[in-house]
């Protein structure tokens, strides 16, 4: 029943004629057919067909006769380093917020035509003009959030209402962090009541003093595997993205999330269209096909993130229609949006977060002595730059192990020697 | 060599040439040139002295690759000793069951780990039924080099093998004749003559240990950065290519040293007495 809703739903979209004022001409239009467009987006992030969902891509390509060709990546980070790197070109990229307006400042996009784009009327004015950028000429938005805090609720009594239960000694080898610095760096900028995009290298030292002061309580960086993590009850505490948590509670309905007080981020994906990209009148056809009601529906169903779209979060059959999560109450926590930083405070950051990673707490660190796990620092280091006792301790071993060596080299040849002389 | 002949064996040889000049020489020039330049392009040595405050890293990864090294060959030389004793029907199967876990993606193998190593994985829950308290084993040290040591051991035990497998059985004939003991056979016979494959099976495990990444993170936690880690986040997260392809070289030259070191253990005929 399901299937055949959606396969009606692809029929509708694609022979329905164009109903909207499409500033280009339809006789532009149809040249493209045949053409390419090349897409590039996060992962899992478009209805793809999977489940009697609808195939969005599909549906685009049967609509326009436009081929869709449609890579994914993990992180901003990523995908930046890719398109800088060279050799790759696309049409359409859906980064986050801070990375748009760095894209826009290193002249990597270009303005999208809106007289194309006839569907951003759906676009509420809250999530127009927003501080990356403002004259709202570069991006149209595809999804928003915010990160909570997951905690299981069959592992911790009372509701973490603070950040700071991330670094609570009580639920010690039961954290999880977010393994990226500008997330990590937001919470601990949250507690100390930081703006997220702080200009001064100095607040972002005392940030990574704190995020080092919560290797006492023996975090796990990670990325993806906080989905296992927190559904198998492995861990108790994660910061993560509320979309994300909605899937995780879905196989472990003891997970529950809560927004600290501190406050959150607050981010919004949009869509752009390349510098360099090679088919832009096409591009702007997919931006608006993914603003059809339906197909923005879909979308919304299938990534379960929260929606930027009045028909989608206004249509009472969605889903996450009024969801708590999703859409709460506005104004009942601070949010804050991630903008472009610095080049030098990005560098100082990666330079930190390397320090972070790198640092050892104080004795007792939790690992278990059954399993090699003995560690003997016994104070505390706060610069990177300093040998670490456990640098120490390695650099010992190494220097034993290769005086072992050393000395069997030596020996065999002394043993030689003694054999010729015999 | 006559000219003609050699002019043969140079174009035989040119495809090779021209694919390792493309996918050797080409990118460690690049290595190169990006570690002695900044951003924008200028000589610059601050990248190399931005590495001192790596250098608790880099001694934690040859730290963790010299364990994982040794307990490899602590594992494989006597189990490729025994498997080239086995007939030859035998052996084929045995070599089979030894690569078999290579069929599977190396990621996802790491990856099950994790959930093996769990408190709440699959090891403690068995524990817990047999009324064991649970370990603690992910994010250790010694989940890492277990993880190394699991997905590298093949590349120990193969060398080891194929060398073993055509070791002349007259020589340990001789031994025995000559009136050694078991120990002294292996000591004086089978270790020198199987030294080849020892110490390739050291280079192959060594060498993937100390730069690994995937490993240290997933069943690390990312507690226990390893210098792969930090140039994986170089790259693709910093984007300072500058500073990653630095470690990277350091990183290469400080494997080359150690390989220097290992190869003093044979090559020459010294290697052959032990």
């Amino acid at each position: 029943m399901k299937k055949m809703l959606s396969a009606l739903l692809a029929l509708i979209i694609a022979f329905v004629p164009c109903t909207f004022a499409f500033a280009a001409e339809q006789s532009e239009i149809d040249a493209l057919r045949g053409t390419k467009l090349y897409v590039y987006n996060w992962g899992e992030y478009i209805s793809d067909g999977a489940d009697d969902t609808l195939d969005v891509n599909a549906a685009f390509e049967e609509k326009y006769g436009i081929d869709v060709i449609y890579d994914t990546y993990d992180t901003n980070e990523v995908m930046y380093s890719k398109l800088k790197g060279g050799g790759v070109s696309y049409d359409i990229v859906i980064p986050s917020d801070y990375m748009i307006e760095r894209m826009i400042a290193e002249d990597m996009l270009q303005p999208i035509d809106f007289s194309n784009i006839p569907n951003y009327k759906y676009i509420p004015e809250k999530y127009k003009n927003l501080a990356h950028d403002p004259e709202n000429a570069y991006s149209v938005p595809y999804t928003v959030g915010m990160v909570g805090l997951i905690y299981n609720t069959s592992m911790i009594d009372e509701v973490p209402e603070s950040w700071t239960a991330l670094w609570d000694e009580k639920y010690k080898g039961s954290i999880l962090m977010i393994n990226n610095p500008r997330d990590a760096f937001a919470i601990a900028q949250s507690i100390l009541g930081m703006d997220y995009n702080n200009e001064s290298p100095a607040a972002w030292r005392v940030a990574a003093e704190l995020l080092k002061e919560q290797k006492n309580v023996s975090p796990a960086y990670v990325n993806d595997e906080i989905f296992l993590k927190m559904e198998s009850g492995e861990a108790a505490l994660a910061p993560y993205f509320a979309g994300d948590y909605l899937t995780m509670h879905d196989n472990n309905p003891d997970l529950a999330l809560v927004y600290p007080k501190e406050g959150v981020n607050f981010f919004v994906d949009s869509a752009c269209v390349l510098k360099d990209a090679k088919n832009k009148l096409a591009a702007e056809l997919y931006i608006n096909f993914l603003l059809e009601p339906d197909v923005a529906l879909a979308n919304a169903e299938y990534i379960c993130y929260a929606s930027p779209h009045t028909e989608v979060y206004t249509n009472p059959e969605y889903s996450f229609y009024e969801d708590e999560i999703l859409y709460p109450e506005e104004g009942k926590f601070k949010t804050q949006l991630f903008l472009n930083l610095d080049p030098e405070i990005l560098s100082l950051m990666s330079t930190l977060w390397d320090d972070v990673k790198n640092h050892v707490p104080s004795p007792g660190s939790g690992n278990s002595a059954l399993f090699f796990g003995g560690d003997d620092a016994s104070q505390v280091v706060d610069d990177g730059e300093e040998m670490t006792p456990e640098a120490k301790k390695y650099a010992l071993y190494i220097g034993i192990f290769a005086a072992v060596c050393a000395a069997y080299i030596v020996f065999r040849y002394a043993r030689k020697k003694y054999r010729e002389k015999v | 060599m006559s000219g003609r002949s050699s002019l043969k064996s140079k174009l035989i040889a040119s495809p090779y040439i021209v694919w390792s000049a493309l996918f050797i020489v080409a990118p460690l020039i690049f290595v190169v040139y990006y570690s002695f330049t900044d951003a924008a392009g200028n000589f610059t040595f601050e990248n190399i002295e931005a590495l001192s405050k790596y250098a608790p890293t880099f001694l934690r990864s040859i730290w963790f690759g010299i364990e994982a090294t040794i307990i490899c060959l602590l594992i494989a030389f006597p189990l490729a000793y025994i498997i080239s004793q086995k007939t030859e029907k035998v052996q084929r199967t045995l070599v089979m069951l030894v690569m078999l876990p290579m069929w599977m993606s190396f990621l996802i193998r790491t990856y099950s780990w994790m959930a093996l190593l769990q408190d709440t994985g699959i090891i403690n829950s068995f524990l817990g039924k047999l009324g064991i308290d649970p370990i603690h084993m992910i994010n250790t040290e010694g989940a890492v080099i277990l993880g190394m040591v699991y997905n590298f051991l093949p590349y120990m035990i193969m060398p080891i093998y194929s060398v073993m497998a055509k070791l002349d059985h007259s020589m340990v004939e001789a031994c025995q004749d000559l009136g050694g003991s078991r120990l002294t056979v292996i000591r004086r016979c089978i270790i020198p003559m199987s030294m080849p494959g020892i110490v390739s099976g050291i280079t192959m495990v060594f060498v993937p240990s100390v730069s690994t990444f995937y490993i240290s993170q997933k069943l690390g936690g990312g507690s226990f950065d390893l210098i792969g880690d930090v140039i994986e986040r170089q790259f693709q997260q910093s984007y300072n290519y500058n500073l990653g392809a630095s470690l990277s070289l350091v990183l290469m030259v400080l494997i080359l040293i150690c390989m220097a070191v290992m190869n003093r253990f044979s090559g020459d005929e010294e290697g052959m007495v032990i």
